[in-house]
């Protein structure tokens, strides 16, 4: 099972009241690329079946990793629609596709923050299958997670922001 | 607008795919799409290749969209094709910089079917 863990000194900034500026920015990726309507989920309870993270750096204004897990079936139902082929064929292509919503996510994320459209940069895609992993964060950061239903599938969407 | 061939450039292949089927959604008649996954290899197609289009990303390793935008001024094959961005990068100042590279147009990722239309019929009618 993979962990996420982040330095716990205390964070002098909170930022939850960007938590609906994420909500909407991958809502509206998800209903702009995909046709699909996400609907809000409950924490899940443990995270063993999101074997799918794909993150991207956001680096300048605000520095942190926007990442987006879920299950092999969720990525490859969410490759499904965006090319509007059938599930078996779309699992070539489930790491570009989900890498690609991920960046969606962030761009649409940061051009919603005033200043940061022009101030952050963002990274290209990187996408880990499994969950057999550790991840550490060096910096004072602070996680905004919203959690989603993607056709009965549970979608998390984490951004960690370091400064 | 019939028989049009366009070059994609984007490192992410499902991407390219949505992009030239909004393309055909938006009832462009395409005769040969070529594909490319980042600067280099968009300038590697336009060396022997002439299109009525290039689309191109801006985020992509190897030679990234605004370094290819400032190099296809030295392509023949690109001299008068229109290049439209589309892209995550929709701030103001990204928007500014690939115009004044070159570029005649500008789409934000995530787009519909109908900022497709939108954006790059007019950039085909040499209205924009």
């Amino acid at each position: 099972m993979s962990t996420i863990e982040s330095n716990p000194s205390v964070v002098e900034v909170s930022h939850q009241g960007w938590l609906p500026v994420m909500e909407l920015a991958t809502q509206e990726v998800f209903e702009l690329m995909l046709g699909s309507r996400l609907a809000p989920a409950p924490p899940p309870t443990v995270d063993a079946a999101l074997e799918v993270t794909a993150m991207v750096g956001l680096a300048g204004a605000l520095c942190g990793v926007l990442s987006i897990r879920c299950s092999s079936r969720a990525g490859m139902a969410m490759a499904s629609k965006m090319l509007g082929v059938e599930v078996d064929k779309a699992l070539p292509e489930v790491w570009d596709a989900l890498g690609e919503i991920c960046n969606m996510v962030a761009g649409n994320f940061k051009n919603k923050i005033p200043g940061m459209g022009d101030g952050c940069m963002l990274s290209v895609p990187t996408v880990i299958m499994g969950n057999d992993y550790s991840c550490h964060s060096l910096g004072n950061a602070e996680s905004l997670r919203v959690n989603f239903l993607f056709e009965d599938h549970l979608v998390v969407a984490v951004l960690e922001i370091h400064s | 607008m019939a028989n049009i061939q366009v070059l994609i450039v984007d490192d992410s292949s499902v991407m390219r795919k949505i992009v030239e089927r909004s393309l055909r959604q938006a009832g462009i008649e395409i005769s040969k799409v070529y594909e490319a996954g980042n600067g280099a290899e968009g300038l590697a197609v336009l060396a022997d290749t002439k299109v009525d289009i290039i689309l191109c990303d801006i985020n992509m390793p190897v030679m990234d969209g605004l370094e290819f935008l400032k190099q296809l001024s030295g392509v023949e094959n690109a001299k008068g094709v229109p290049v439209v961005m589309i892209t995550t990068e929709g701030s103001e100042g990204h928007v500014t910089q690939a115009l004044s590279a070159g570029a005649r147009g500008y789409l934000r990722k995530p787009f519909t079917a109908d900022q497709v239309k939108e954006h790059i019929l007019p950039v085909l009618a040499g209205k924009s």
